[in-house]
């Protein structure tokens, strides 16, 4: 697995891709193209690319005026002003009127480190999944976040596409199905699933593999990258199989993907379960690496959670 | 005007630049255009202008700074460890994990930051509920900010600009760090703000432009916005972005890059 690009690259890739295919194809920033990687589009179609400047709300607006009139838009700037600074914009403007807006929002989580809390969306899952009409993708590596991209220009209606900015791990080949609302297995096992999304599948995958060797305890892996509409079907298969759920993302352990499976699980088959992600807390500056860790949420910090989810499954 | 604080306040802020300069190239990241370009409006406001005393660093009656452009938090940090909030030693913690000194100010974990700033367009606003209170508390203080000309770009600026003037805040300076670049170029071309003082003078606001790397002018435009008319006072700096380090002059590619060490050599060496 020595391959590593990071989501937010793979999204640069593939619009420009999409571009060559489809000339409905539209980009809006805010400032951030060399950061998003939406720089890639306006230098292959200018004419298609539009700067909107700091002014995250207005570009909210303009896509959502693009949409209605037939064009398929890509917003892009950090997670954080994508869902925070512009709450109301996606709102009322593209989730209600259910237009066909794909909000692409790079370095969300807390792996953006350096610039601080300020800078880092761990709460962007929660704001996007409660609105109506919305579909939520976070993609765990480069191939899926083509995938998630392509699938956004399919679905007919607002879709939110979270994206990290550390290169990541790639999971998945050549050959592989991207079904929205569809999660994947990515290990087999039959004591506990860790269900994550985003980097988080690698992490998880990490884990699993020491939980194997050090303790003998056997881990399957779900791949969650959609967040909705959520694969509940395929929880309560790995909560019947296993008898246990630990929840891995970089986000809010309130509100995110913990919480829709807590949701889910507690109303049709509840077994011992335990969220790992950021504590109520806001971030703050350092090195991504060192920031998972002291948060709680690397491949040794799930491994602990597992052992403890464990000791509670009958 | 005095000369000698002129060249002090000139050694000054030469000084904060080569803090900025080895204090992003410590980081590994972060911003020194946008540090370097105001560097002279902050040195001029935090060695001369403003009533602080670091010992009270809360002390109700002080003026207050707020750096909305929270990316040119180098520069603030330079600033109050030269003005004695803070061993100078710590600077070299920026952007490390456990540091006050986060990325973007954080007011909760560093004295003498005023306001959390990072996501741009909203020091104004924190800002003009400081000058109210002061206003209804009978204080005497001046609230200061500083703005970056891409920042303005954010529609709440000029929703704080309409209420500063409505509220007849002339107890508001803002300096407007106008080097004509942001992120993705020149904002003209991104998306002009232009023609900046047409825009705030019909905003209701007293406007004066000035060259930004020029303390008498800045000492100078700064006496004037006490005239107290009413109104509040944006001070249009014309700017160099990476002011003083002749391989980031004018470049957009310093906007957010740090310098390798052999660059911070050479930036100190010019910045002697
Ligand atoms: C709301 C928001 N959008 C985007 C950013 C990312 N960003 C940081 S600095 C910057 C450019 C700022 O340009 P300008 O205001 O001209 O600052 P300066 O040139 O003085 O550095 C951008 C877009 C941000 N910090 N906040
Ligand atoms: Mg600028």
């Amino acid at each position: 697995m020595a391959d590593k690009i990071s989501t937010r690259e793979a999204y640069g890739k593939a619009l420009v891709e999409l571009g060559k295919e489809n000339k409905d194809v539209v980009v809006l920033d805010a400032d951030l193209s060399k950061s998003t990687k939406t720089v890639n589009f306006s230098r292959e179609f200018p004419e298609r690319f539009f700067d909107m400047g700091i002014a995250e709300q207005n570009m909210m607006g303009t896509a959502a005026g693009l949409a209605a009139a037939g064009k398929i838009p890509f917003a892009s700037t950090f997670a954080v002003f994508a869902t925070g600074r512009t709450y109301d914009q996606v709102r009322n403007s593209i989730a209600y009127p259910a237009l066909n807006v794909a909000v692409a929002a790079s370095h969300a989580g807390i792996t953006v480190g350096e610039d601080g809390a300020s800078h880092q969306a761990l709460e962007d899952i929660a704001l996007m999944r409660v609105l109506p009409n919305m579909t939520v993708f976070v993609p765990a590596d480069g191939p899926q976040t083509e995938a998630a991209v392509r699938a956004a220009v399919e679905i007919n209606g607002p879709v939110y596409i979270r994206l990290g900015r550390p290169k990541i791990p790639v999971l998945y080949g050549d050959n592989f199905e991207f079904i929205p609302g569809k999660a994947v297995k990515a290990r087999e096992g039959k004591d506990v699933t860790i269900i994550a999304c985003g980097l988080m599948v690698s992490y998880a995958l990490e884990a699993a593999d020491q939980l194997e060797k050090e303790e003998g305890v056997s881990a399957a892996v779900l791949d969650m990258h959609t967040i909705k509409p959520l694969d509940a079907a395929s929880i309560v298969e790995a909560a019947r199989e296993t008898g246990a759920v630990v929840t891995a993302e970089e986000h809010s352990i309130i509100g995110g993907l913990g919480s829709a499976v807590a949701e889910t699980l507690g109303e049709t088959l509840p077994v011992p379960m335990m969220r790992v992600g950021m504590p109520d807390l806001f971030g703050e500056s350092g090195k991504p690496d060192e920031l998972i860790e002291n948060y709680g949420m690397s491949a040794s910090n799930i491994n602990a959670v597992v052992k403890e989810v464990l000791t509670r499954k009958k | 005007m005095d000369r000698e604080l002129i060249a002090n306040l000139e050694e000054k802020a030469k000084k904060i630049r080569r803090h900025i300069v080895r204090m992003i190239g410590e980081a590994g990241s972060g911003h020194p255009g946008g540090s370097l370009s105001s560097a002279d409006i902050v040195t001029a406001l935090y060695f001369n202008e403003m009533r602080i005393d670091p010992q009270f660093p809360q002390w109700p009656g002080r003026d207050r700074f707020v750096l909305s452009k929270g990316h040119a938090a180098p520069l603030l940090y330079a600033a109050l460890a030269e003005r004695g909030y803070f061993p100078a030693d710590d600077l070299m913690t920026l952007r490390k994990m456990g540091s006050p000194l986060q990325g973007h100010p954080a007011m909760q974990k560093l004295q003498g930051v005023e306001m959390s700033t990072g996501s741009l367009g909203q020091g104004l606003s924190a800002a003009n509920g400081m000058a109210l209170a002061g206003k209804l508390n009978n204080m005497d203080y001046h609230v200061y900010v500083l703005l970056g000309d891409g920042e303005i770009q954010e529609g709440q600026v000029w929703e704080a600009a309409m209420a500063a003037s409505h509220y007849k805040l002339d107890n508001v300076t803002v300096f407007l760090d106008h080097n004509k670049l942001q992120i993705d170029g020149f904002t003209r071309k991104v998306m002009s703000p232009e023609p900046l003082e047409e825009k705030w003078t019909s905003f209701g606001w007293n406007v004066q432009v000035i060259d930004g790397h020029n303390i008498e002018q800045i000492l100078r435009a700064l006496k004037q916005s006490y005239a107290g008319n009413g109104k509040p006072n944006i001070i249009i700096a014309e700017t160099v972005k990476g002011k003083g380090v002749s391989f980031m002059e004018g470049e957009v590619d310093w906007h957010g890059s740090a310098p390798k060490p052999d660059q911070v050599e050479k930036a100190l060496q010019e910045l002697a």
